[in-house]
């Protein structure tokens, strides 16, 4: 493997880790305010909280990791999508923002309101729908370069069918696998009437999620025959991904190895994702920027790498202890702790 | 009325998100140095006293960490969205620190998700102290690599520039800039210098409001006596990093000292204006004192602002902000001192109100230190963003909006700021010390 793949493979790795952390986190807010809403608070209050107060910060590292690493692996990316996202970005940037201060003030200042609550549910929800554009936006048509001109094309982005395709997807993934999460971790806890107004909550949005991946795989086709292309030849991987679907929604539905059942969740997303980046490849901006055109220096890129793995061998045995204390202790999660 | 220019919206919106990011990761840095201390105080001396300041400060610390970590992602994408040409050449050359940087965040955020949840699970309460060991160790070292950066752009080293390509990086050489030692040091002792000052001033205040408690004097003393020791080595790093400018930055001390032409014994300018032709009037000169400043002794020479181009002159009012820190710097250190001796001479009593309304002064003054300090080594590293390579204008953006961008971060650090502030009055009205204390049967 060059350099290159190694790079955009430890990126896409920290994007996916991402994904799971965040979509568990931005669905829990959605779903604490609606059941709030829906005078069903209380149920599903506990199991959440429980689960979000000692890790949100941790969540947002992931984003951080990527977007930095991006910058450091791939330079000339920062200039092309830096120049073009402004607007967009900055929108994300406010929304992330609001989210996590509020979840801290509504948490540790000790006050219950609505209205944080709302703020907190509603940017769940806005915040991946934005930065689902950078993905869109990958595809290229949207983004139009002159040389050191960069400009992105706002009218052809809200009318396409599969930027809005792709925002669709975003929204009903975070749901999904934020309720078969949170379904897991209610049975664990033994609650069980946040345990099954949760998992009618996973099973009722299984369907749209895959109503939106087959939409979005038909959108493209237009928007991208390429890519399109490219996809079919790896057809077996989301050929897989369909049977973890399966699986998992089987478990949630018979109410079995909840446990497993989000591990086939993950997988779910984890063979669709490295799917779809895979045959993205060596587009990282469509069609004009690959990950060798854009690629830092050999030197840089050694160190980040040798940085990368010195960090692995800190975080690791610290996230394993940060699981082992609220995620697999069975006394904490029963809140006895 | 002003035509549209991204460079300068892009300028202010940087300094602004970076002056609202800098109050709260400055606190970042420090707080968790007076929080280990406290619960290792309260350890040793099995004082349950301190156990309890630990886990007052650390419920405000968390407040003030939410607002730190949204200003910083705000500020590290704005980097890329504002100046994309910068970080083009940046990403090459220095992007190995800021990869570190986010592993010291993530190690801190472990370590800090698991601190504050587990004041009583643990047996031994060693092992709670212990956890902190990581959290104040990765707000150090995130402060570390995000300051070499910044080195960078005052000092870069470690590539060659042929034609617009570059060549030979070498990312250690670019970290370990020779700005890199002063920088660090300087950024580090200060934000721990802030951060007791700014506890201390609480405790202070308190005290006036009529609180009696031995608690609140145990708060005070405790920071006051972190604030001393501080307020010397940020002194004396200060000079250190004096001495630094006059060797590769000699144009921003210049600026700094309004010290047009070259010369020997040099002395140092306080106040003052500069009228039309750059003569400075009404301002108090210390003989020698810029020589000592820069070389280190009072017959040396100064370079002068004469001896560079005047389009590459940092604006002028960069002496102010170098001013008013140095000002506020010796303030600090002299009050801290007279608090020391008080305490330590049994007869006179450290607790009277006179000192205790200039130690709340000194909450507010150190911030205002820290924005000038920083404010000073930003502009005075103008016109270039980075020095001798690219200026500020080169490496802006060509987006339009960024106008209506500032108006929205404007409104957002508005709100952030409004409701910090207003959670954090709340949590501490809501559940006084007192009630506390007296809920876990202290006296
Ligand atoms: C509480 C805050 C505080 C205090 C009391 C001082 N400083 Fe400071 N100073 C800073 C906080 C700071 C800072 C915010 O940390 C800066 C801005 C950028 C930097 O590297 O550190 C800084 C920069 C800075 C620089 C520029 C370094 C550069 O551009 O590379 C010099 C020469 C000094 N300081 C010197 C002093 C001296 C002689 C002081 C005497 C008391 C002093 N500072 C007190
Ligand atoms: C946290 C304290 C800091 C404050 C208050 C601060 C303040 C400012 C201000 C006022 C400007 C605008 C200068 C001008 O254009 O006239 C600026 C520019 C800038 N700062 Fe800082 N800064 C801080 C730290 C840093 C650090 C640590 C970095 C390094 C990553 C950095 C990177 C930049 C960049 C890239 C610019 C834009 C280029 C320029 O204007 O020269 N800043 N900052
Ligand atoms: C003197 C300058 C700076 C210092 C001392 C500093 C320090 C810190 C600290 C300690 C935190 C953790 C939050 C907290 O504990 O309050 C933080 C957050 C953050 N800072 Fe800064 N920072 C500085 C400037 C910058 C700059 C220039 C950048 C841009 C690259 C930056 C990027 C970030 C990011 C991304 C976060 C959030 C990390 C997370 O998600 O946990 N900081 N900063």
């Amino acid at each position: 493997m060059d350099y290159e793949l190694i790079g955009i493979t430890v990126l896409w790795t920290f994007l996916y880790g991402y994904l799971i952390v965040a979509s568990i986190d931005f669905g829990a807010g959605f779903f604490n305010y609606y059941s709030a809403l829906t005078g069903r608070g209380p149920i599903v209050k506990k199991v959440i909280n429980r689960y979000l107060s000692p890790v949100w910060e941790v969540t947002n590292v992931f984003l951080i990791f990527f977007y930095i690493g991006l910058v450091g692996f791939f330079p000339s990316l920062a200039f092309y999508y830096g120049t073009a996202l402004l607007v967009p970005g900055s929108i994300a940037i406010i929304l992330i923002a609001l989210r996590g201060s509020y979840y801290a003030f509504h948490h540790y200042g000790n006050r219950e309101s609505l209205w944080y609550q709302f703020l907190y549910g509603a940017t769940g929800l806005l915040i991946p729908a934005s930065l689902s554009v950078v993905l869109t936006l990958s595809e290229g048509g949207f983004i139009d370069v002159s040389g050191d001109e960069v400009q992105l094309n706002y009218a052809e982005l809200f009318t396409s069918t599969y930027a809005w395709a792709v925002v669709f997807l975003a929204i009903v993934s975070v749901l999904y696998i934020s309720a078969s999460f949170l379904t897991f971790y209610a049975h664990k806890a033994g609650d069980s009437s946040a345990f099954n107004l949760l998992r009618k909550y996973a099973l009722f949005w299984s369907g749209p999620t895959i109503l939106a991946s087959l939409l979005v795989f038909v959108s493209l086709r237009e928007h991208n025959p390429d890519h399109f292309q490219r996809m079919l030849d790896m057809s077996w991987l989301f050929g897989l991904s369909l049977l973890f679907f399966a699986g998992a929604v089987y478990l949630i539905w018979k109410k079995k190895r909840l446990g497993v059942s989000f591990i086939l969740v993950m997988l779910q997303f984890a063979a669709a994702f490295y799917g779809y980046g895979a045959s993205h490849l060596p587009y990282v901006l469509y069609p004009y920027v690959t990950i060798y055109t854009s690629f830092t220096n050999d030197t840089m890129a050694l160190a980040l790498i040798l940085a990368f793995i010195a960090g692995l061998m800190l975080l690791v045995p610290s996230l394993y202890l940060l699981m082992r204390l609220f995620l697999f202790d069975n006394d904490y999660v029963k809140g006895k702790k | 009325m002003f035509e549209y220019d991204p460079v300068l919206y892009s300028r202010i919106l940087t300094g602004l998100t970076l002056a609202f990011h800098t109050i709260f990761s400055t606190l970042g840095v420090g707080v968790p140095l007076l929080i280990a201390l406290a619960e290792w105080i309260g350890i040793r001396r099995n004082d349950d006293h301190y156990h309890l300041l630990a886990r007052r400060w650390a419920r405000g610390y968390i407040i003030t960490v939410a607002v730190g970590v949204v200003t910083g992602t705000a500020i590290a994408l704005q980097l890329s969205l504002l100046w994309p040409n910068f970080m083009q050449v940046a990403g090459q050359t220095i992007s190995l620190p800021l990869f570190l940087e986010t592993f010291a965040f993530f190690f801190e955020a472990i370590f800090l998700g698991i601190y504050l949840y587990t004041w009583d699970r643990f047996k031994k309460k060693i092992y709670h102290l212990l956890l902190l060991i990581p959290v104040a160790l990765g707000a150090t070292l995130s402060g570390f690599f995000i300051t070499t950066v910044n080195a960078f752009m005052n000092a870069p080293l470690g590539f060659t520039m042929e034609n617009g390509v570059l060549k030979g990086v070498n990312p250690l050489l670019a970290m370990f800039n020779p700005a890199t030692p002063t920088k660090m040091a300087h950024v580090l002792s200060s934000a721990y210098l802030t951060s007791a000052c700014v506890l201390a001033a609480i405790a202070a205040f308190m005290i006036l409001r009529g609180r009696e408690h031995v608690y609140y004097k145990k708060a005070l003393r405790l920071s006051m006596t972190v604030a001393f020791v501080c307020a010397i080595s940020t002194a004396v790093i200060g000079d250190l990093s004096g001495k630094y400018l006059a060797e590769y930055q000699p144009e921003k001390l210049a600026a700094a000292e309004w010290h047009f032409e070259t010369a020997e014994e040099a002395s140092l300018i306080l106040g003052g204006i500069l009228d039309e032709n750059n003569e400075v009037k009404y301002a108090l000169e210390i003989p020698y004192a810029l020589s000592i400043l820069a070389h280190g002794t009072p017959d040396a020479e100064v370079t002068g602002l004469e001896e560079f181009p005047e389009e590459e002159w940092p604006p002028l009012v960069v002496h102010y902000f170098f001013d008013l820190m140095v000002g506020i710097g010796m303030f600090l250190a002299l009050v801290s001192f007279v608090f020391m001796v008080m305490k330590w001479r049994k007869k006179s009593n450290e607790l009277n109100r006179v000192l205790l309304w200039l130690i709340v002064s000194t909450g507010p003054l150190a911030m205002l230190a820290i924005e000038a300090g920083w404010f000073f080594t930003e502009e005075g590293r103008q016109p270039w963003i980075l020095r001798g390579y690219m200026t500020t204008a080169e490496g802006a953006t060509t987006s339009g909006y960024v106008d209506i961008m500032l108006y929205l971060f404007i409104a957002l650090y508005a709100v952030l700021a409004v409701s910090a502030a207003a959670v954090l009055r709340r949590t501490f009205k809501a559940n006084p010390a007192e009630r506390e204390l007296e809920k876990l049967g202290m006296k």
